[in-house]
């Protein structure tokens, strides 16, 4: 026995062996990160060019079309990081709503029982997804350049006005007291958590069920409303109005995110479709005939039985998609959309040079946000997993 | 007694209202009130786009023509597509050297189709010529510079030809890149394993414009000086290394699914983990994958439209410079409608390809 064990080379051993390969993996490694920092030193020496993230206290000298935060060209170059990435933010939040309501709209049409409207959600469905995402952004970025100048601006009742420089539409100006209005809807929606948790544990002790629905929502849009009335209405609106060439006033959708946010809708819209119905589809019919053979109303056996059963397949394909329309928001740099990557890993890099610093914080940026949803869906994921024996 | 002969009544036919067109039509489009609406209004949409829609593109479309005067109707002016078709094809690679691109994807085509079709004989030795031959001919070909050939400089290969490069080459090369990072991932060396994830979870959680940016702007600070590295190489790299991370997740997939008791039994018969995995658990693995493959493929080829970002002149980009000619402005949406056929066109055959492959491989255990 000792002596086949002496026989045994050290490379045929199996654990000495995972060593070695581990031991020369690391050191390729190392050697090449070794290669490219000696070089990026090198070039970087050699090009004059600054390290460091102190440019992002500098001034920046450039204006940003849209911004949700103040900022003119005197703020600093780190100031437009984050203008950057609220924009980012914000087309994606924008597009995920959109993009939900239109997937589980087409999503549930093409299994409907009417053919006509089954094959229209198919079209739409294989016709925006076989299509690049680039070309529909500029193609809707097209239709939006051909609408009229200002002066000519389509208006509804001239309180929306749209033209090329975009949608003209009011914007609420918030009056002392408001905050009144805010502060008993937050209660209302805390009062109604707790009374579905106290209905729901009620119906599982007793079977009696609790009209929850018309309740909360009564509570919810009631409450906040009764207080508005009662402070005085204290909201006022401030309507666009033409102004030489321009329109002054209101707030305005820029047509870049219009075309954006139309873009990555439509186009997410078609995958979630698809994620949709093969949710759906993947309930078992047994299931739907049992919840009807205990006489279930078919809203309730659509309810309690297939949309929580479906959900289970649809979310980690919804997760990713969600995504991806993220990162696809990315693409506002090709037509001007002032996101991360337009403003931060755009202008900004242009006016600095400091390639190294700006791409790493754009990347980390689009990493973190990828790994926080990831992180978030796989927390729900498990939540609504199959409970088994 | 009498006894009765029991016949049966002949069947009676089926009410009129459930069979037929008529029935038909109740059953799909009016079975309750609510679907009526909807057909109702599905077909009035129908009835005004559909018409609208083809008398522009082809009833009053103009055809024929050279200049923007020959564009005289109200429909689409298909004449700004047919005057430059060979600049969205070729970009700006010289008229007379076209011979060289066409040949060399017909030659590609030729083998592809060899290998796809069924019952052709020797795949063996044209799969070999495909990897390792075809590359440097391909090469030979598009770049010049020997056999006679004059040079072609990278900058002016453009139009759908570069977009079909880009994506040919990008999947060639993140296909063994991605099968190399989904056995490490799933390897039981500690460190190659999660040398592995971190590569994959990186390049899947950043978007491919971010990576071209990368590939263009950092590369050249990371190699020396003295190597220089030409815009479409860089984007290719970028590229690659993004692809390979998503083609790890679809080989990884297939590995997943290869019952235990297949590595078991290699395990028995003294295989090594190589020829395991090369002639074993790879073929099952990539066999059940192929419709994945066929799809990241699909992705990958709209993908390659971000490179105009960087300068590059693939198909897209071509025609969004063609837009800015003075001569003929204002034929936005013909130029659109076109690029989009084209890639609908393509990527809707590749996608009900691999759904056929789908069906066809799906053989069980």
């Amino acid at each position: 026995m000792s002596t086949q064990k002496k026989k045994q080379s050290l490379w045929n051993n199996a654990f000495y062996r995972e060593i070695f390969f581990q031991v020369l993996l690391v050191s390729a490694i190392l050697l090449f990160f070794w290669f490219i920092a000696h070089n990026t030193l090198a070039n970087l020496e050699k090009r004059g060019i600054a390290t460091g993230f102190g440019f992002l206290s500098q001034a920046s000298g450039f204006g940003i079309i849209q911004h949700l935060v103040p900022y003119d060209e005197t703020y600093s170059f780190g100031w437009t990081f984050i203008v950057g990435l609220l924009n980012t933010v914000l087309v994606s939040c924008v597009g995920v709503v959109f993009a939900t309501i239109i997937g589980f709209t087409v999503g549930v049409a093409r299994l409907s029982n009417n053919w006509l409207i089954a094959k229209l959600a198919t079209v739409y469905v294989e016709t925006f997804r076989n299509i690049p995402l680039l070309l529909q952004i500029f193609f809707w970025y097209a239709v939006l350049r051909a609408l009229p100048s200002p002066k000519l601006s389509w208006s509804l009742g001239d309180i929306i006005f749209l033209n090329i420089r975009g949608c003209y539409v009011p914007k609420p100006l918030f009056q002392e007291g408001f905050s009144w209005v805010i502060w008993s809807a937050v209660l209302a929606i805390t009062v109604s958590v707790f009374l579905s948790r106290w209905a729901k544990k009620r119906q599982d002790e007793t079977g009696q069920q609790f009209m929850i629905l018309p309740v909360n929502s009564g509570l919810i849009i009631g409450l906040p409303v009764l207080v508005f009335l009662l402070t005085g209405r204290p909201l006022t609106w401030e309507l666009p109005a033409l102004q030489g060439f321009n329109f002054r006033g209101g707030m305005t959708v820029i047509p870049e995110f219009a075309a954006l946010l139309m873009a990555l809708s439509i186009y997410t819209g078609a995958f979630i479709a698809e994620a949709v119905r093969s949710g759906i589809l993947a309930v078992n019919r047994g299931q739907t005939e049992a919840a009807s053979s205990l006489g279930l109303h078919k809203s309730k056996i659509l309810r309690l039985v297939t949309i929580p059963q479906a959900m289970r397949v649809v979310i980690p394909q919804l997760t990713s998609q969600y995504l991806n329309l993220t990162k696809n928001s990315s693409l506002a740099t090709a037509i001007g959309y002032p996101d991360l990557v337009s403003v931060f890993s755009g202008t900004t890099l242009n006016q600095t040079g400091q390639a190294i610093e700006i791409v790493a914080m754009t990347m980390l940026v689009y990493l973190f946000i990828s790994l926080t949803i990831s992180f978030f869906m796989n927390w729900y994921n498990t939540k609504m997993m199959l409970v088994e024996r | 007694m009498a006894v009765y002969a029991h016949s049966p009544h002949a069947d009676l036919p089926p009410p009129k209202s459930t069979v037929g067109v008529v029935g038909w039509l109740k059953k799909n489009l009016f079975s309750t009130p609510v679907n009526s609406a909807l057909t109702i209004v599905a077909l009035t949409f129908l009835c005004w786009t559909i018409p609208r829609l083809i008398e522009w593109a082809l009833i009053n479309a103009d055809w024929l023509g050279t200049t923007r005067e020959d564009c005289s109707r109200e429909g689409a002016c298909w004449v700004f597509v047919a005057v430059r078709i060979k600049q969205f094809l070729f970009g700006f690679y010289p008229g007379s050297e076209y011979w060289r691109v066409v040949l060399s994807f017909s030659l590609v085509g030729f083998l592809v189709a060899w290998l796809l079709i069924e019952k052709t004989p020797r795949k063996g030795f044209v799969a070999f010529l495909t990897i390792f031959v075809y590359p440097v001919i391909a090469y030979i070909l598009f770049y010049g510079g020997a056999f006679g050939l004059p040079v072609v400089e990278t900058h002016r290969w453009g139009g759908l030809m570069l977009t079909l490069i880009l994506a040919t080459i990008g999947m060639f090369c993140a296909l063994p890149i991605g099968i190399i990072l989904a056995l490490g991932r799933r390897s039981s060396m500690p460190i190659a394993k999660s040398v592995s994830i971190v590569f994959i979870e990186f390049w899947r959680g950043v978007p491919l414009i971010t990576v071209l940016f990368m590939s263009s702007v950092m590369l050249p600070i990371f190699i020396p000086e003295e190597v220089n590295i030409d815009k479409l190489l860089r984007a290719i790299i970028g590229i690659i290394f993004f692809e390979s991370a998503y083609m790890a997740e679809v080989v990884r997939g297939g590995l997943q699914a290869i019952p235990r008791g297949q590595y078991e039994a290699a395990e028995a018969l003294g295989l090594s983990y190589w020829k395991t995995m090369l002639f074993i658990i790879l073929p099952q693995a990539l066999k059940l994958v192929i419709p994945g493959i066929v799809n990241t493929f699909n992705a990958l080829f709209m993908d390659t439209t971000l490179v105009l970002i960087i300068g590059l002149f693939d198909f897209l980009a071509v025609m969004q410079s063609a837009f800015a000619d003075p001569k003929w402005l204002g034929f936005s949406v013909e130029g659109y409608v076109f690029v989009a056929l084209i890639y609908w066109i393509a990527c809707f055959s590749m996608s009900r390809y691999s759904q056929y492959l789908e069906r066809k491989l799906h053989t069980g255990h």
